[in-house]
This record gives structure tokens, C-alpha cells and sequence, in this order.
């Protein structure tokens, strides 16, 4: 009685056990790869910095502390640092301007590439995609050659005489931003098709069957049907954004830096690693709040849909 | 082309008229629609039958605004409104797939045609509440519509179609998607909801069963072109060409000779030198060879005599009638449907020499 029952609980721990054996090396390029140096960046933004980069063991929330405050170096007396807000806000604020950017450009294109034949759809997903072939690097370097004083867009326009002189783009956020909607629009306009394509048009055209004009569809049909999509893009865009590195140094240059590009600074010529590795997690935990909050928002507009 | 005949007293809710519709261009075009008049009356249950292909579908969502005519005209109450797109007609429609909007639930479907036309609030939760109720669906007013099951999509489609007053409510074949039980229950709500709302039904379909059971007036439909448009009696009684015959129940198709014509009825002389008469329809001009057509319960088996006789072929019994093939003597088969009693079926056996009787106003001559 006993035997038969021990036999199947030895049975159903020795197939447990083999399952974990199985996942093990999954398990432990998770860990070594994504949340081991997590907790390597955590433990250095509690230590002392060193005299030549590295830490010092020595518990210490200097670099926490200079995440948003500055001592002055005469009379010891603690005010902002404005520096670094200024550059959080510009991250955040050009992250939500490219993110906004692209579900404007890339809206009306997913839509045109889900309401192709079939057949011409899978070319022009493809046509969509040929710009991850080209290295990021590259890809902004030819961006600047778009855009800096002698580029094609300020001759095209000076020969169509809209201007007499060049626009000065070059290392203003307005190059950051041209920038980072060129190279993320890709991430925006593929899960929007994907959501687009399983939507079904006889439901289009039931909203203008019951008197929705063409504005009232896309508000009240299409719209909440395609929001996954609309969230995956956001996401897909917002984060790389945030932390874009390539982009405002290439394009911006020193003048317009953004969160990226501070914590690089602190790794490499300002050494200071703790202060780097506490931006690196407050950058962390900027997206995380972010996305809490809109993936929340984006459920509770779409009755549980989104 | 019969044109399409209006009777005084009742006004013509909507008309087509002389549409033509052309996918594609050019010598790969294809012609939809071939110069398609229907006139349909206020308060009507009228029907477009005919099998898939021939365009029903085509002019409905003309009516409705999600095709253009190529030429033609479509008129609602005497105005063309062949320009006007779909959410400037009031006109709706029960889409095939029922088309229920996913994100909303059964409430905010059927408000929201009435939330577009910026109704207010009051008038929309009055109007829903009495729309639900018409379609037995007040219980699940705040399901959403995956909760629902087929048939009770179905009625919330109506609702939703229902809920603004259309001039006019359009159908596409919405009962195609449910079981046979179901399908027979909701012929009867439709035509319940018909008369309690007094809205002109245009109703789509293949099944000419469902369309001799619900409707007014039927035209039928093949290859682009309305080939008869009458009463479902009209149309099982005296169908017009051989299409609607064949199409519409079943039918014994005689070659004849032309002897005399008068007042609508001729003298027609079989190929077995029987003379009958037969009804010409309106309009027709025949020529001396026709055909005639004999729907199988218009005929009766007999031991000796008949217009037309032969052997019995097969006998099919099917419960309430009984069908006997007879081959006849010059060629082809002749299908008679006799009532069975409580005395047993006709009597006769496969072999048998038998004579068909062909009741006295049964046959008509077709169009060829």
C-alpha cells in the first residue's frame, strides 16, 4: 500500500529534479548574465570611490548622495545638483518626445503596411527592417551627414530657397531627436503592424456602418484594438531611449548629454564609480516606475483589453 | 428584365436603379452587377436570394454604402444617395460575422451607434434598455462579447443595428452561422421584430427555404442580374426561367409545342401529343418551341391514363410524402411528390408502368 504510494512520490521528485537539471544552464546564464551584475552595481554604489576609477571597499552613499545633490566645495553647504536634473529631464523629456514621435510617424505606416495585398505585406515588413542591418554607429554618422550645416537637408532647402542660411541642427537636441525617431521608428512600427494585421476590418466597418465618421473610428474602434501593439511600441522605444548612449554623442555632442552619457563620464574620465553605478540604478528604476505606471494606465483605458 | 413593379399606397422605402458594378478595369474587369433594378417598400421584408457569386452581397453593401455603383443609382425615400458614405445613411446593417466590437460590452455595442449620432445620455440608456429587452438580451447587458454564445451575438447585432431607427435595416445572411434549430427560431424572432419595429428588413440568403418562409417580396438573383422579383408564392408558383425554377425547390422541366395564346394562358402541345394549358408570365412573348415547367406535387401518379406516362424509376420515401421518379416514355424523369396517408404510401413499385396526371393550372411556360 505504502510502496506504491512512495514509489510515485520518488517518481515525482526524481522528474522535479531532472527538470531543474534541465533549466540549470538557462538559470545560470540568467543569473551570471543579467542579475549578477545588477548586484555588482548595487554593492559598488554603496563604496568609496577610488584614486584612479575602481572602488574601495569601504561603505559609503557618496555616490548616492551625488545622484541629486552637490556639496559646495567652500563653505560645505548642500544644494541641488543641477547639473545632473538637467540631464534626467532631458532624457526623460526627449524619451517621451521620440516615443510620442514615432507612434505619430509610425501609426499611418503600420496601418498602410496591414492594409497591403497579403502578399506585398511580408516585403514591406522586410523594407521596415533593413535598417538593423547597418551598425547603430554608422547609422547616426550618416544622420549627421543629413543633418550638419553642409548636409543634403540644409543644401535641399537652401536650393529650394525655403532658407538663406543653413539651420544649425548639429549638437542640439533637435539632432538627438532626429536622431533617436530615425533609428527606433523600426521598434515602434513592428509590434503596431503585428497588432494591426490580426485586426479585423469588418469591425471598421460596422463603426462606419453605425455612424462613426473617420476620425470617431480610429478614436473608438481602431485604436482600442491595436493598443497592445501601441503599448508594445512605447515600451520598445522609451527604454532604449532613456539610456541611448550613441545618439547624443554623436549627434549632440557635449552640449545636449543625456543620462547615457552621464554615466559614462563617471565610468571613464570622471571616475567615479559609485556615483555611476547609483545612476545606472536610478536610471533602473526611473523605467521601471515609468512603465508601472503606463502599462496601469493603458490597462484601466482599455477595460482590461490592453 | 422585369421591371420592378410598385403598387399604389405603399411608398418605396429604397430603390436601386439600373446598377452596374465593375471590379477591376479593363478587359480583366469583372461585372458584379448587370443593370440591377429593385424597388423596395416601406416596411417590407424583402429578400435577395441566389447562390453565392451573383452579386446579393455586392448590391446589399451597396445599399449600405461600402461600395460605389459603377453606374446606376441608389435612392432612399426618392434621394440618390449613391455618393454618400456609410455613416451619413441612416441605414444598418447585420454584418454576417456579426461584427461585434471586441474592446466593448454588449451595452456599449448597442449605444454605439447612438453615441456617434450624439444622442443624449438619458435617451441612450432608454433606448439600449429597450433594445436589449426586444432581443431578450437585458441580463447580459454588461457581458463583453467573447462571453456571449453565437446565437446571443446574433441578437445583440440586431440590437446594435436596431438601436438607432435606421430608414432601413440591411441583413447579410446572419443566420448562416448558427445551428438548424436556432436558425428556425430566429426566422421567427425576425419577423417578429419586422413588425414591431416597422422597419424595411433587406434581407440576404442562399437558402431558399429561409426566404420562402420570412419575406414579403424575393428577387432572385444569378450571375449579376435579378432574374425574377415577386411574392415567394409568385416565385414558387410561376418562376419566370428556368434559374429560379431549378434554384427554388424542385421542378419537371417539359419541352413543348406552342398551339394558341390567349390572355396569359396557353395551349402547349407535349412531346406524349397531350394538349395542356399553361400560364405565360406577364411580358412574355413565347416562341413555338418552349419549355414547361411542373413542380412535383402538381402531379399525380396514376395506373392508366396521364398526360405523360412512363415506368417507375425509384420511390423515395421521406415520412410525410412520398417522391416517385417515372422515366418517361420519350426520354427524362419526371419527379412526383404524393402525400403519404394513414392508408401507406402510393402503391407503386419500381417497374411499373405509370401515368402522370399534371393538375389543371400546374404547368407554365418559362423564359428561356
Amino acid at each position: 500500500m505504502g510502496s506504491a504510494a512512495d514509489a510515485a512520490r520518488r517518481a515525482e521528485s526524481e522528474t522535479t529534479r531532472r527538470r531543474w537539471l534541465l533549466s540549470a544552464p538557462a538559470l545560470v546564464i540568467i543569473f551570471v548574465a543579467a542579475i549578477g551584475p545588477l548586484f555588482v552595481m548595487l554593492a559598488y554604489s554603496f563604496m568609496t570611490k577610488g584614486d584612479y576609477g575602481d572602488v574601495k571597499p569601504i561603505f559609503s552613499l557618496d555616490g548616492w548622495f551625488s545622484v541629486l545633490l552637490q556639496r559646495d566645495i567652500f563653505d560645505d553647504t548642500l544644494s541641488l545638483a543641477d547639473a545632473n536634473l538637467i540631464i534626467m529631464w532631458r532624457s526623460l523629456s526627449l524619451s517621451a518626445i521620440t516615443t510620442a514621435a514615432t507612434l505619430i510617424l509610425g501609426f499611418p505606416t503600420a496601418y498602410f503596411i496591414a492594409t497591403r495585398p497579403r502578399e506585398t505585406r511580408e516585403m514591406w515588413v522586410f523594407l521596415v527592417t533593413i535598417p538593423f542591418w547597418t551598425n547603430l554607429l554608422i547609422r547616426t554618422f550618416a544622420m549627421q551627414q543629413v543633418i550638419r550645416n553642409e548636409g543634403i537637408l540644409n543644401s535641399l532647402l537652401m536650393w529650394l530657397r525655403v532658407i538663406n542660411e543653413p539651420l544649425p541642427i548639429m549638437y542640439t537636441d533637435w539632432a538627438v531627436l532626429f536622431g533617436m525617431v530615425y533609428v527606433y521608428l523600426p521598434l515602434m512600427v513592428l509590434p503596431l503592424y503585428a497588432s494591426m494585421e490580426k485586426l479585423d476590418f469588418r469591425l471598421v466597418e460596422a463603426g462606419y456602418d453605425l455612424y462613426a465618421g473617420r476620425l470617431a473610428v480610429l478614436r473608438r474602434v481602431i485604436i482600442p484594438l491595436v493598443k497592445p501593439g501601441i503599448v508594445a511600441g512605447s515600451i520598445l522605444v522609451f527604454i532604449p531611449s532613456l539610456g541611448a548612449y550613441v545618439i547624443p554623442r554623436v549627434l549632440g555632442g557635449g552640449k545636449t548629454m543625456m543620462l547615457g552619457n552621464l554615466i559614462e563620464l563617471q565610468f571613464g574620465a570622471g571616475r567615479n564609480w559609485p556615483l555611476g553605478a547609483a545612476m545606472s540604478i536610478t536610471l533602473m528604476a526611473v523605467v521601471m516606475i515609468a512603465l508601472l505606471f503606463y502599462v496601469r494606465n493603458a490597462a484601466r483605458a482599455g477595460g482590461g483589453h490592453g | 428584365m422585369p421591371e420592378p413593379a410598385v403598387p399604389q399606397g405603399k411608398r418605396v422605402a429604397i430603390e436601386a436603379r439600373g446598377i452596374v458594378k465593375e471590379f477591376g478595369q479593363g478587359a480583366g474587369s469583372l461585372r458584379a452587377l448587370d443593370n440591377v433594378s429593385v424597388a423596395i417598400r416601406e416596411n417590407e421584408f424583402f429578400t435577395l436570394l441566389g447562390p453565392s457569386g451573383c452579386g446579393k452581397t455586392t448590391l446589399l453593401r451597396m445599399i449600405a454604402g461600402f461600395e460605389f455603383p459603377t453606374e446606376g443609382a441608389i435612392l432612399l425615400n426618392g434621394e440618390d444617395i449613391a455618393g454618400l458614405p456609410p455613416f451619413k445613411r441612416p441605414i444598418n446593417t447585420v454584418f454576417q460575422s456579426y461584427a461585434l466590437f471586441p474592446h466593448l460590452t454588449v451595452w456599449e455595442n448597442v449605444a454605439f451607434g447612438l453615441q456617434m449620432l450624439g444622442r443624449p445620455k438619458a435617451e441612450i440608456a432608454s433606448r439600449v434598455a429597450a433594445m436589449l429587452k426586444l432581443v431578450r438580451m437585458e441580463e447580459l447587458a454588461q457581458r463583453r462579447t467573447d462571453q456571449i454564445s453565437g446565437g446571443q451575438g446574433q441578437r445583440v447585432a440586431l440590437a446594435r443595428a436596431l438601436a438607432p431607427s435606421p430608414k432601413v435595416l440591411l441583413l447579410d445572411e446572419p443566420l448562416s452561422a448558427l445551428d438548424y434549430k436556432l436558425r428556425k427560431e430566429m426566422q421567427i424572432e425576425l419577423k417578429r421584430m419586422q413588425h414591431e419595429t416597422g422597419i424595411t428588413f433587406v434581407f440576404v440568403t442562399h437558402d431558399q427555404e429561409e426566404a420562402l418562409t420570412m419575406s414579403d417580396r424575393i428577387a432572385v438573383m444569378s450571375k449579376g442580374r435579378v432574374l425574377q422579383i415577386g411574392a415567394p408564392t409568385d416565385i414558387y408558383d410561376k418562376p419566370a426561367d428556368r434559374f429560379v425554377a431549378d434554384f427554388i425547390g424542385e421542378s419537371n422541366f417539359l419541352p413543348a409545342t406552342l398551339l394558341s395564346l390567349s390572355s396569359g394562358v396557353a395551349r402547349v402541345k407535349l412531346a406524349s401529343g397531350a394538349e395542356i394549358p399553361a400560364t405565360v408570365a406577364e411580358g412574355l412573348v413565347p416562341r413555338e418551341s418552349v419549355t414547361i415547367v411542373v413542380r412535383p406535387e402538381h402531379a399525380r401518379a396514376v395506373r392508366e391514363g396521364g398526360q405523360v406516362s412512363g415506368r417507375v424509376e425509384n420511390v423515395v420515401y421521406f415520412g410525410t410524402d412520398t417522391h416517385i421518379h417515372v422515366a418517361l416514355a420519350g426520354g427524362g424523369t419526371f419527379i412526383v411528390r404524393q402525400q403519404n396517408s394513414r392508408n401507406g404510401v402510393a402503391g407503386f413499385q419500381v417497374g411499373d408502368a405509370a401515368g402522370i396526371e399534371i393538375a389543371a393550372d400546374a404547368a407554365q411556360v418559362l423564359r428561356d
